[in-house]
Parts: structure tokens; sequence; C-alpha cells
């Protein structure tokens, strides 16, 4: 039962397995193990991220045997630190260096960007298990680039609708001030404009400071029914819990982009109970792939999947369905785009497709955090497609 | 600041000389490696004409790095590539202008307000560009490598020579720029600049102005650290607001320090060690920053007149 | 509107003491030793850290405060004896890269003893309320106790520096080195000290604020450099300068978010070379 992929080695015994072996030997020959790339945060802000999402990609690759379309894979991994000013250099090292074939990658949309150039440079297939910059599959996509996580504007969208369906009139934005924010606060305005609300203001301020007091000041002197938001991680708990210290919880319902209240639950506490987040996946969603995915997850890691690493192993299968196509051949890149195009993944999310811009085509669900969870409680947009705006793809 | 002698120019010339031929030899990751640490070299060269030159520590340099490179992107936008012969100095004039403007006020304080000053000036220039909607965005932007156009006749390298042709165009550029710096350390300029180091209030008893020298350094310095962050973003074809970050600035400080403050050509054996030791910590190691951290404490300690000291001290 | 506005200089004032604590530390080490310390920020993180690993252990948060000055203390104290004493006759470079190098270790120490995710510290259970300030906007107690709290330290320092002995070897040592040898006063405990306390109130600031900005990888970095904008714009070596800096700057970045977002990342920057062209030493330095 011995089978070739590389679970749980650290980087440096992978490069040493990687130096041993002649790198510039061609490794097409049947058999040869192809080398997939995996650039993710294993260390920095998101490095639990990049665990959980290597983590599911190996659990597919374990299901398969190790292997893909008959072909043998092997993981080369590279902690890109989610830093953006080594990033060209660490896509250096895996494809020059460490010798990639494929790549999957990464969480930080600016490190994210580095690895689409090469992909569009050097034609390697990349897919993206997050980050979540329009530019990937818009003014940048290419055949050779896929995502299977999510467009910041899709979320939001979803969040804009589902309060315009709400009864929701007047609203404001609350964001830091950086590319993901833009591109989330525009989905907003135009998820509450397709439910003829509208947004009244739109507050900003600088990535990645926290302090939110000179903002949230402004909100009670606005008249909005809601205030949606797009923060993540530590800046998102801060958010949520000023929030409520403010007094606004109340009178002004916070809602926003799931990831507002994603793995942030806990540290949350109290401030974020009740708080409507929209995202393209949730706690208990009843579909049976789900519950088989989770079961499975947390008896490999001990850990509660979520929502990248169903991104992850969305990767996987997508690279998989390239692969069954091309029987292993990841230079067969006709056969190999045209598949991936027209798969339909079986995710743990619902099963979604692919635009023609290589993104999710997916539900976007309405969830309130209710006792340390984000209750899926009705879908705010099905089979929400990104616009993909400024994408000319090239034809293959 | 000593200025290599004879014999230390000839050593300088041979280094160049293999760099020139290692594209006979070595693979896209070895040269693109390089290149990055003749670009390197060239930015932590700008600012030993301040640190060795002037006696002026700066903490800001990385600013006007990152300013030569994003010109780049403000010459040619998200469009085609432009000429070398236009980026280029474009990039030189934004930085030595913006240097000007930060010169003109830092310089108004002495030593570590001076320092702490350039730090907060430099770090202003990273939200200008991180913040800024026609900077293309705080995640960067993807760059056109300007091409080599001369009158109408591009020169656009095929794939397989890029790394090549950038490797021998960044060696060009710092055989140059470190050509340049010998004659202006050894004009009267330059000896002004001495004169300032050892002891700026005589050289002001002695009737120079020396606000006005200082200034004049600054923005040659900026100048030069545009330059080399034009070609960063030549050789990398991306930029991003990190580029103008402290960290940068600090790490060349590094290098100039790991090379040595007492000799032109320090940075260049500083630049190499600290790549090096870059690539070397990040495939043994996972913690980097310890690594650094330890290699700047032993430095620091040790090491007084850097790389370019122990030759010297091992030959005395 | 005018509640909006009231509520922003509180908003504004609270930011201000906090930046005063932080860089009255900074200006304290500076003045009286003349050693750049760019480690500062990561003294700040570590303060926080140390609230955070307090909570995490289920203690009291304001167990934290007094762990955190002793801690500093402690730190400052070896720091100085250990490192910054053999730097204080150094060029400006050294120190510079000395203090580099310790941000890189301190960030890997508390990378290695936290991870590197971003964490919460609960405020106390005993201030977990909102008091209503204007028009429908409420102010966490828990803000109302650190600006009564970091007034306090401020009204201590000011006391300390202007009416004990040991504060007027401080400012004799800020003024005029020479004078210690005078005063027949022992300038290398005197210098212990300083950064003893220095390294405390970067501590102390950390631990109060831990609960208002969460703590994060490299989140001393941020407060450095607004720390060295506070120390320019006030004047080196004076309290009283960074007292008035930290206020004003507080007030403009809070002012300048609020009413002129686009430009709210350079309103400090602005007003730090206005005041250079204006005083080149601070508002309350000596030229």
């Amino acid at each position: 039962m011995s089978h070739q992929v590389i679970p749980a080695l650290s980087r440096r015994a992978l490069l040493g397995a990687a130096a041993l072996a002649p790198l510039s030997a061609p490794a097409l020959a049947q058999g040869a193990a192809l080398k997939l790339g995996l650039m993710l945060p294993y260390s920095g802000t998101f490095a639990a991220l990049g665990e959980n999402i290597t983590a599911a990609i190996e659990m597919y690759l374990a299901e398969k045997g190790g292997r893909l379309g008959g072909r043998a894979v092997q993981l080369v991994k590279l902690d890109d630190e989610s830093d953006p000013s080594k990033a060209v250099q660490n896509v250096n090292r895996l494809l020059g260096r460490d010798g990639a074939q494929a790549m999957i990658g990464t969480v930080h949309s600016g490190v994210v960007l580095a690895m689409v150039q090469a992909s569009r440079e050097k034609g390697v297939p990349l897919i993206i298990p997050n980050a979540g910059n329009a530019n990937a599959t818009g003014e940048l996509c290419a055949p050779s680039i896929f995502r299977t996580s999510f467009t910041n504007w899709q979320p939001a969208f979803g969040m804009g609708k589902a309060l315009a369906a709400q009864g929701v009139k007047r609203a404001a934005w609350i964001s830091w001030d950086y590319a993901a924010g833009r591109e989330a606060g525009q989905g907003f305005e135009q998820g509450l404009k397709s439910g003829g609300a509208e947004l009244v203001k739109s507050l900003w301020l600088p990535f990645p400071e926290a302090n939110f007091q000179p903002l949230l000041a402004q909100v009670p002197g606005l008249g909005v029914q809601a205030v949606g938001s797009f923060f993540a991680g530590g800046g998102a708990v801060q958010f949520v819990k000023d929030y409520a210290a403010a007094g606004l919880k109340n009178s002004v319902p916070l809602c926003g982009s799931g990831f507002l209240t994603e793995g942030t639950l806990a540290a949350q506490g109290a401030a974020a109970e009740g708080v409507r987040t929209a995202l393209h996946y949730g706690d208990g969603l009843d579909n049976a792939k789900n519950h088989a995915f989770r079961a499975a997850f947390k008896a490999r890691t001990g850990r509660e999947a979520d929502v990248y690493a169903v991104q992850g192993y969305d990767a996987a299968q997508l690279l998989a369905v390239g692969l069954e196509a091309t029987k292993g051949d990841i230079a067969a890149e006709r056969a190999l785009v045209t598949a991936m195009r027209a798969a339909r993944i079986d995710s743990p999310r619902g099963a979604f497709t692919l635009s023609a811009q290589h993104n999710p085509v997916q539900n976007i669900y309405l969830r309130q955090a209710t006792e340390g969870q984000n209750k899926v409680i009705g879908i705010a947009a099905p089979a929400l497609a990104d616009p993909g705006t400024g994408c000319r793809m090239a034809s293959i | 600041m000593v200025i290599a002698s004879r014999r230390g120019h000839l050593l300088l010339g041979g280094a160049a000389l293999v760099v020139a031929l290692l594209p006979l030899v070595a693979g896209a990751y070895v040269l693109q490696l390089v290149s990055t640490a003749l670009v390197m070299a060239l930015f932590a060269l700008s600012l030993q004409l301040l640190v060795g030159g002037t006696g002026l520590v700066s903490l800001g340099q990385a600013g006007f790095f990152g300013l030569g490179a994003y010109a780049v992107y403000f010459v040619q936008g998200k469009g085609a590539a432009a000429s070398l012969l236009l980026t280029l100095p474009v990039a030189a004039l934004l930085a030595g202008l913006a240097a000007l403007a930060v010169g003109a006020l830092a310089l108004r304080t002495r030593g570590f307000f001076f320092l702490m000053t350039t730090l907060a000036f430099g770090q202003m220039l990273y939200f200008l560009i991180h913040d800024a909607p026609w900077a293309g965005g705080a995640d960067g932007i993807f760059v056109q490598r300007p091409n080599f156009g001369l009158f109408g006749l591009d020169y656009v390298p095929a794939r397989r020579d890029r790394p090549a042709v950038l490797l021998w165009t960044n060696l060009a550029l710092l055989c140059a720029a470190y050509a340049g710096l010998v004659v202006v350390m050894r004009s009267l300029f330059g000896r002004m600049l001495q004169g300032i180091k050892e002891n700026d209030h005589r050289m002001q008893a002695l009737g120079h102005n020396t606000y006005a020298v200082k200034l004049v350094a600054f923005v040659l310095a900026g100048a030069l650290a545009g330059v080399a962050g034009h070609q960063w973003a030549m050789t990398e074809a991306f930029v991003n607001p990190e580029l103008l970050g402290w960290h940068r600035s600090a790490e060349a400080l590094l290098m100039v320090l790991l090379g040595g403050l007492g000799a032109l050509h320090g940075p260049l054996l500083g630049a190499f060690a600290f790549i090096g030791l870059n690539e070397l910590a990040q495939l043994v190691t996972e913690r980097q920053r310890l690594v650094e951290g330890l290699v700047i404490l032993a430095a620091v300690l040790l090491l007084r007149d850097g790389l370019a000291g122990l030759r010297w001290r091992s030959r005395a | 509107m005018l509640g909006g506005f009231l509520a922003q200089l509180l908003n504004g004032v609270q930011y201000g003491l906090l930046l005063f604590l932080i860089s009255s530390g900074l200006t304290l080490v500076f003045g009286v030793m003349g050693v750049i310390n760019l480690a500062h920020g990561s003294l700040f993180m570590l303060g926080a850290y140390l609230a955070f690993a307090v909570t995490g252990a289920a203690l009291p948060l304001w167990l934290a405060l007094p762990l955190a000055v002793a801690g500093g203390a402690v730190l400052g104290g070896v720091l100085e004896r250990t490192l910054f004493r053999r730097f204080r006759t150094r060029e400006h470079l050294d120190q510079v890269l000395l203090t580099f190098a310790l941000i890189l270790l301190f960030e890997e120490a508390r990378a290695a003893l936290f991870g590197n995710d971003f964490h919460g510290v609960p405020v106390p259970a005993a201030l977990d309320f909102s008091v209503p300030v204007f028009g429908g906007f409420a102010y966490s107690a828990y803000r109302v106790a650190v600006l009564l709290g970091c007034l306090g330290v401020a009204a201590l320092l000011f006391w300390g520096i202007e009416r004990t002995k040991l504060g007027s070897a401080v400012r004799a040592a800020a003024e005029k080195p020479e004078m210690l040898q005078l005063l027949g006063l022992d300038a290398q405990r005197l210098h212990t000290l300083v950064f003893a306390a220095g390294t405390a109130l970067a501590m102390l600031a950390g631990a109060l604020a831990a609960p208002l900005y969460s703590v994060f990888p490299g989140m001393g970095d941020g407060f450095l450099i607004i720390s060295f904008v506070v120390v320019v714009v006030g004047g080196v070596g004076s309290i009283a300068g960074a007292f008035w800096a930290a206020m004003l700057i507080g007030l403009v970045d809070t002012l300048g978010k609020a009413y002129l977002p686009g430009v709210a990342g350079l309103a400090v920057y602005a007003l730090m070379a206005g005041v250079l062209l204006w005083r080149p030493a601070g508002l309350f330095g000596r030229a």
C-alpha cells in the first residue's frame, strides 16, 4: 500500500530529497512522479490556512492512492510566508530550483500575483485555493490559471442582495482600504442595487490599522439600517468587538463577507452572536459529501475542517479532472484545460462549475453566527458567477 | 573611506568577468539569483555614499529604491513595454526629486533625528504608494520589462536569453555606478563629503555650506537607489509597495555593514554575502529571522570593518 | 453632528494618550543615553503578548499590568547591562543594526512561543460594558479605563521627573551629561534605571492596549514608526514634548481619518514635515 505522496515531511527533508534526484531529468517518462508545487504560507499570519489547505490536498491524494490520472504525484512544498516582497523569488525557487510542473497556491492576494505572472509567462498550470483578488480571473486571466475559492466580489454581492431581500433600503460599508476591501465593497453595492437598496456611504481605514473608533463614531449619523464590512483574521476579531462595544450592534445590525466571522468566532465571543455573513461555505451544510469530508478530515488531522480545507480539497479534485483527461500528462495543455474548464466539482460546499474565466460558479450561503458556529440559514445568491470584468481569455 | 587599490580593482574586475561569463555555465535560476544580488549591490552602493561617504545613516533609502521601481509602472501603465532609455532616466529623476524633498527637510536635523526623520518619510512614501489609487494597489502590480529600444529599433531578448541579458544589464550598470562613485569620491566634492563625515562643524567653520553639500549627496544617492529600483522592476517584472518598506532599508544598511563601512566596494561584497546567506538559510531552516538576527548581531559585535576589512586585517 | 465631533475628539485624546505612553520611554532612553532603540516597538509587542498569555491562563487582565512593569524593568535592565551599555559610544549604524537584530529575534521568540495567529485579548469582565456618550455612540468602559490609566501614568511621570532627586538627575543627564559627574551621580546606574523604566513603560502600554488592538505578529512596527514621529515632533528627551506631540498626533490622525479619509495616512507625516520646517529641533526641543 505504499504510495508516493509525501504527507508530513518537513520542507527541509523534501528539499533534501529533491536535491538528491537529478533535477533536469525529464520527468515525463511513465512512472516518473509529477512534481506538484504547493506554495502556501506555513509561517506568518496565515499559517493555519496554509496548513489546512495542505492537509486537505494530502487527504485527497491519499484517497486516490497517491496517483492522479494514473500518474504518481510528489508534493514539493514552499513556505511563502505571505510575504509579497519575497514572492517572485519564491516562485522562481519553486519552478526553477525545485522543478515543480504544476502549482497550487496561495492565500495572500499579493503573493498570488507572482504565481499568476509565472503561470502566464511559463504556462505552468496554477490552481488558486484561496486568494480572492478579481484580476487573477479578470484582466490577468489565462488558460492555465484556475481558482477553486471565490472572488472578493462574490460573498459581498450575496450579502448585499440578501439585505435588500430582507427589506433594508439604506446601508453603509466599512473596510480596509486595499484591493480586497474595494472589490468586496463594489460587490456589496451591486448586491444592494440588485434588490433596490442603496449604499449610502463607504468608510475606509488604511490597511492594516486596527483603530476603528474614528469610523465607528460616524455610523450613528448616517441613518442606515445595516453596516456591511470586509475584514479577516485579527482585524475581524477586533472590528466585531469594537462594533459591539460602541453600542451599535443592536441599533444598526452588522453583516459582511463571511471572513468577518470565519475561524474567529471563539475570539469574538458574544460580540459576534447573531452577526450575519455570506460565504460559499458554512457550518451545518447538509449534504452527504460534506458530512463525509468533515469526518475524514477530522479523523486525519484531529481538527475540524473549514472553508480553507474545502478550497484545498477542491483544488486537488480539479487537478485530478485535468490529469484524468490527459492520462497524467501535465504538458498536454489543450486537453488538460478543456477538461478542467468543463469540470463539475462535487465539493463539500455543494457541486460547482467554472465560469469562462475559470472561477467557481457557486452558491453563496447566508449564515448567522450562533453559539460559536456560522450556521447556514439560507442561500443569499444561488449559482453566483463573478462578472470577470476585463478578462480576455487567450485561445488554446 | 578607502577606495580599493589598483590591485583591488583588478580583483573586482576579475570578479565582474566571472559574473559576466556565468551564463555559459549556470542555469536560469542561478542567473536570476545573481541578477538580484547585483541589483541589491547597486542599492547598497547608493547607501554607502551616505553612510560611508558622508556619515549620514539613513533609514529611508528603500523609499527611493521603490519609487525607481514604480517609475516603470508610471511610465508604461498596464500597456506595452517602453524603452530603457526612457524609463531609466525617469526612475532616476523621480527618485532624485523625492530625495530632494525628503533630504531638504531631514537634513535640517542631525544624528538620530536624521535617522528617525528619514525612517518616517520613507514610511510616508510607502503608505503613499500603498494607498494611492493611481499606484496599482497594495498588492503590487505587473509591469512589462522595459526593452532596449533605440530610435525605433527595439531589441527584445528571446525568453531563453533573458536571464543572461538581464544579468549583463545589471552588471554593466553596477560597474558604471561604481566607477562613477570612484570619480565622485576622488573629486573635490568627495573630499568635502569626507570632511563632513569627520567633522561637520569644522567644515562649516571653514566656510563650506555643508547643508547644500549633504543635500547634493542625498539626492545623488536617492537617484542611484532609483536606478537600482528600476533594475529590480526590470529583473522581476513585478513591483509592490513592500519594496519601499523600512525593513528593506535596514537590510541595505546590513549589507553596507557586512561589507564594511570603510571601503567603497564594501557593499558589493555585503550584498552578495547577504543574498548568499539568505539563500542558504532558506534551505536549511524555517527560522530565517533567527539566522538573520544572529548574523547581524555577529556582524555588529565582531566584524567591525566588514568583509572588505577582513582581507586588509589579515594582511596587516 | 456635534455629538459625532465630540466622540472623535475623545477618540483622538485616547489614542494620543496611548501614544504618549509608548513614546515617553523612547524619548527618555534617547535623551538620557543617546541610544536609539528600534526594538522599542517589539517591547510594546512583548507587553501585549504578556497580557494575552495572562488572560489565556484564565488569570485576570489587571494582573498583567504589574507583571508588565516588573518584567519590563528586569528585561530592560538586563538588555542595558549586556548590550546597550557597550553600544552607547558606538556608531549610529551599529546601534540601528543591533536593535534591528533584536526586532528579528523578538519576533522569532514570539513566533516560537505564541505562533503566528492574530489573537483577541478579552476585556476584564468588570469593565465589559459600554457607556453611551454622544448620540447613539457608546464608549467601552475599558477604553475609558485605559484613558484614565494613561493620564495617571503621565501624571506620575511628570511628578517623578520634576519633583524627585532621580528626576533631576534624569533631566541633568538629558540636558548636560557632564553635569552628572559634577553632581556626583553614578551615570551607569542611571542608565540602567532609565532603560529599565523605558522598557517597563513600553510593556505597560502594550499590556493596556492588547484588548483594544488584539495581538498579532509585527504589531510593534506600526507603533514604532508613529512613536518616532511623536519624538521628532515633540523634541528629543522632552517628556512634555512627547506628551503634547502625542496628543497632537492622536487628534490629527483621528480627525483626519474621520473627515479627510483620502489623505488620512499622510496627515501625520505632513504634520511632521511642517514641524521640521518650522522648528527642526521639535516643538519642545532646544536647537
